[in-house]
């Protein structure tokens, strides 16, 4: 598995965007020898280059060492032992390797689509996935490892000991899926996150009680942050797999062919002993491949969702939480903006600069942005549930946009009624009450329900910080079955379901209203 | 001699270091309907603006009952309830509350300010319809409104409170000139013998039809 920070527009990802935009991926980016040496016999001549056919490999440079990473010294270039591997594949073929940039969650189908011909950045073998489209041997066994702080190391050694305990992992993995298997089981509390870095920096905090994911990732972890400890005996044992459209199974057979040869060879072992991840079973499942050995199977079923029956309960309980998501962060929105929009009109000078500042900071910054400085930003300060900071954040970023709704209405309402209200006695509060107040509100109904809709719809976004709504529902579905198909055409109805319903009764009160 | 309704003595308006207004004494009697005449820009509305309280002036004196305005900021609504329920207004363009019907534009302020209780209230709006003839339209909302309606229901609304001086600011611009000797009979029905009647209009034949006296204005003077 390849971590991955799905991030929309994450500056990261722009970058990456320009800088593999045109990459012939070849090993030689590395910086150690033998990398090196193995990618040159990729590459062979200028006029050979020229010649040969080009064979697009997609993979997510945002997963980093030792998958796929940009060289440090070099961006354009990208390093990584599935690098190595592509460039293997590819000379095998006889074709130069072309590295694409894919979300890790999107090789599936975007091999499909045909982006192009081999995704291969840490994609895990799954039943579902062999169902649905062409997948190569496994060459490389990892395991699913449990990391906890390092005083539970005797009390959580199993996702058994973890009953009623928050575990985090990446969302649409086997580690999730296995999450979940157990949650049905002993009531384990499965924590969906967008990168790997946060599931770590939560478990020290004390947000979470222990994380499962790769050993290779969780390795990577304990060298960049510490503070934890790694269970020494996997949950699981899976593998790693090139993955290719259904129909390309000539190309597979191609590939199983080079990735024996490689094993055997040694020069697969060699790139992994380059990157620091051969270990002693790595051999042993050489020789199990080699041997045509069936491999073992991963242990967590990772059929729990795989059916639209299973997945329908999840859907539903997702969608739940987007809808008590979006209505508690629309009341916060709406009681804090009448508030900032009150303040902006009939406030003093410095109020009004104040309250302007506010708004403008929370329209002109992202709200995936807010959601991240309010959930890790002030995870020292106070350290939040997910749930709260993801209502706060919303409704602290659509404040600002109801508050500036609220001002043009209230200043849409005509002066000289306010003023006749003033020649009838009226003091300023029972104006802004029985006056100026509902007709502004019929003013800023239309935008209002608008924003409602937006609202509903940007609450994804709060997937970010561990909250899995609909659309993470979807997307861990989707990644789950390989396809987007039917959870994206089932997950677009729950939206509609949720929204139509309201336009409809804005556009009756809006009839209602505009008599009067 | 009873005292004045309305007494205004030197008054002075200035925006901006512009004089708008510059040095006007009047006085109207109970019962008086008195008219500001003269051409746009002379001052017309500016007067019954600072005499509703509405805006501020330079200096001189507003003497209304027994409430004086100085000059300066507007004093806040607080300061101002016995004020409020003795100079009432009615605005061009007539300012109805949009989203009140007819009946609730009259008895609003009868309710929430002066907190009358709710037969007072009914019985208070039933005789100013009926005074002004437009019973049947109780139940509508100003947009559906006859503009003849609409300033009706204006006037009602501001003669609700029963006030002692009732401002009116250019009452026949939005009517034709068959509906405005009407209007004239109304309003000059409207003074009684505890109110008095400024209305500032540009209307010579009007003003002449309904004022006991017309009171010419130019460049901020009276002429």
């Amino acid at each position: 598995m390849n971590a991955r920070l799905r991030t929309r527009g994450s500056l990261r990802q722009l970058i990456w965007l320009g800088a593999v935009a045109a990459l012939g991926c070849s090993g030689t980016d590395t910086t150690r020898e033998s990398a090196a040496q193995g990618a040159t016999t990729a590459l062979s001549t200028q006029g050979e280059l020229a010649t040969r056919p080009v064979l697009k490999w997609g993979g997510d440079a945002e997963g980093g060492a030792p998958f796929v990473e940009a060289d440090p010294s070099d961006l354009t270039k990208m390093r990584g032992f599935d690098v190595e591997l592509a460039v293997m594949i590819a000379e095998g073929l006889g074709s130069t390797p072309e590295f694409v940039q894919v979300a890790w969650a999107s090789i599936a189908a975007s091999v499909e689509r045909g982006d192009f011909e081999i995704g291969l950045s840490g994609v895990e073998d799954r039943p579902a996935l062999r169902e649905r489209y062409a997948l190569s041997l496994p060459y490389y066994e990892f395991g699913e490892v449990l990391a906890v702080r390092p005083a539970d190391r005797e009390r959580f050694r199993s996702l058994a000991d973890l009953a009623g305990r928050r575990v985090g992992t990446l969302g649409s993995t086997l580690a999730y899926q296995m999450l979940l298997d157990e949650q049905k089981r002993s009531g384990l509390v499965p924590v969906s996150y967008e990168n790997d870095v946060h599931p770590y920096s939560d478990l020290v905090s004390g947000r979470i009680d222990a994380v499962l994911l790769d050993d290779i990732i969780s390795e990577r972890s304990l060298r960049r942050t510490g503070g934890f400890v790694i269970q020494p005996e996997p949950v699981a044992t899976a593998h790693y797999v090139v993955m290719l459209a259904r129909a390309d199974t000539a190309r597979r057979d191609s590939v199983n062919a080079i990735i024996r040869a490689r094993m055997a060879d040694g020069s697969l072992e060699r790139v992994f002993r380059d990157w620091n991840v051969w270990k002693p079973t790595q051999a042993e499942h050489f020789a199990r491949v080699l041997g045509d050995v069936p491999t073992a199977s991963v242990a967590a079923t990772g059929t729990g969702m795989t059916s639209l029956r299973s997945y329908l309960p999840a859907l539903l309980r997702a969608a739940g939480i987007t809808l008590v998501l979006s209505c508690l962060a629309m009341a916060l929105a709406v009681g804090l903006g009448v508030l900032v929009a009150a303040g902006r009109v009939y406030g003093g000078r410095i109020t009004r600069g104040l309250l302007m500042a506010y708004v403008e900071v929370m329209r002109g910054t992202p709200v995936l942005l807010q959601l991240f400085v309010i959930y890790y930003g002030l995870a020292g300060v106070v350290r939040l549930p997910a749930f709260a900071a993801a209502v706060i954040g919303l409704g602290l970023n659509y404040a600002a946009y109801e508050a500036e709704i609220y001002r043009g209405a209230l200043e849409a309402v005509p002066r000289a009624q306010l003023e006749a209200g003033r020649t009838l006695g009226f003091s300023e509060l029972q104006i802004l009450r029985l006056i100026r107040g509902p007709q502004a509100l019929r003013f800023a109904l239309a935008p209002m329900t608008n924003d409602f809709v937006a609202l509903l719809k940007d609450s994804s976004l709060v997937s970010v910080i561990t909250v899995v709504e609909l659309t993470k529902q979807t997307s861990i579905y989707a990644t789950n079955i390989g396809s987007w198909l039917v959870p994206g055409i089932l997950c677009g109805v729950v939206y509609l379901t949720m929204s139509l319903p309201l336009s409809h009764f804005a556009r009756r009160l809006e009839r209602r209203w505009s008599v009067a | 001699m009873t005292a004045p309704a309305l007494r205004i003595r030197g008054l002075r308006v200035e925006r901006s270091g512009l004089a708008i207004i510059k040095g006007v004494d009047l006085d109207v009697a109970p019962g008086e309907v008195c008219a500001l005449m003269g051409v746009s820009g002379a001052g017309k509305t500016t007067i019954l603006r600072v005499v509703a309280a509405l805006e501020p002036f330079t200096a001189g004196t507003v003497v209304v009952g027994d409430t004086v305005l100085e000059p300066g900021p507007v004093a806040p609504q607080s300061q101002l309830a016995s004020f409020r329920t003795n100079v009432e207004m009615v605005f061009q363009g007539h300012a109805l509350f949009e989203h009140l019907t007819a009946g609730d534009n009259v008895t609003l302020a009868l309710e929430h300010v002066l907190r009358w209780d709710a037969a007072r209230v009914r019985a208070r709006a039933r005789e100013l319809f009926e005074l002004l003839g437009v019973s049947h339209r109780a139940d509508a909302y100003p947009r559906q409104l006859s503009g003849g309606e609409a300033q009706r229901v204006a006037i009602a609304r501001a003669l609700a409170p029963d006030p002692i001086l009732l401002l009116m600011d250019e009452p026949t611009s939005a009517l034709d000139s068959a509906r405005r000797s009407a209007v004239a009979a109304m309003v000059r029905s409207l003074a009684g013998a505890d109110r008095a009647l400024l209305i500032s209009t540009h209307d010579e034949e009007f003003a002449m039809a309904c004022a006991h006296r017309v009171i010419r204005l130019d460049g901020g003077v009276i002429v």
